[in-house]
């Protein structure tokens, strides 16, 4: 197996914008099948020890997935994602907020911008996170790494809060 | 509303942005600073007062002048905070490794 993968990871904090690029060891259709089937995403999207549950997800234009990063402890913390644009195999874009448990979203949300590109076997994906907020950025953070960073985390929050409304 | 004095607080600003930059490289008195914007002396100097509240500015007095310096240290703060949100997306990653690499055995 590959070990030597490429792992980019860029912020651009004044473009407020969020890039990765990542190779796979595995053919392209695998890779897209793992970013857009939810039975997939739910097995790698959280990191542990927190758990993704899709609850609905319809993988197509305008279609919708309503997920929850579920911590150890059962706190659920929900986001939607709408899909704006499809191109299979090769490149998809969401629009994503967070939200209540009854699917209201609160705004502002994220744009992202899903590439796939294979070469030689393996694949690249990039990925072009837009945040309309700082506030939002640290948000995003804070839904995957709760616990350990939590007062650290609030004090920001609070930070980017007061920035975001200049 | 207490006033928010740190480096997050230091970067939300271009103009900021382009002090730390320029300081970054060289100590810098304030009239070679000013010299490098279109905005007022009086702009700039208030922004320099931000960064140095903010801890990120150092000010050296060398013979009649002063010299504004940068604080490296303080700068590694919103490292560690990018950073936090890189190891999400390394952890994310590596368990997409182990997944894709079943994947690829069940279809075989």
């Amino acid at each position: 197996m590959k070990t030597d993968l490429l792992f980019d990871f860029t912020v651009d904090k004044a473009a407020q914008t969020v890039y990765i690029n990542r190779e796979f060891d595995a053919p392209q259709s695998l890779v897209w099948d793992a970013f857009t089937k939810p039975e997939i995403i739910d097995q790698w999207w959280a990191p542990k020890p927190y758990a993704s549950k899709t609850k609905f997800m319809n993988f197509e234009v305008g279609g919708r997935r309503f997920y929850a990063m579920v911590s150890p402890d059962g706190q659920e913390r929900w986001a939607l994602q709408r899909y704006t644009s499809i191109s299979p195999k090769t490149n998809f874009k969401m629009y994503n907020t967070f939200a209540d448990q009854d699917e209201n979203p609160e705004l502002p949300g994220s744009e992202w911008d899903f590439k796939f590109s294979e070469h030689n076997g393996t694949t690249i994906v990039s990925v072009t996170i837009y945040n309309e907020s700082l506030a939002r950025m640290e948000r995003m953070i804070e839904m995957g790494f709760k616990e350990g960073y939590a007062l650290q985390m609030k004090n920001l929050e609070e930070l980017l809060a007061t920035l975001s409304q200049k | 509303m207490e006033v928010r004095r740190d480096v997050f607080q230091a970067i939300a600003d271009p103009t900021r942005r382009a002090i730390i930059t320029l300081i970054a490289i060289q100590a810098m008195p304030p009239n070679a600073l000013a010299e490098h914007f279109n905005t007022s002396r009086q702009a700039v100097s208030k922004h320099i007062q931000i960064l140095t509240e903010c801890e990120l500015v150092k000010q050296d007095q060398q013979g009649r002048e002063i010299y504004y310096s940068l604080q490296i240290e303080k700068m590694k703060e919103v490292d560690q905070w990018i950073n936090q949100f890189r190891k999400i997306w390394e952890t994310r990653f590596n368990q997409l490794d182990k997944v894709l690499s079943t994947m690829k055995k069940n279809k075989k």
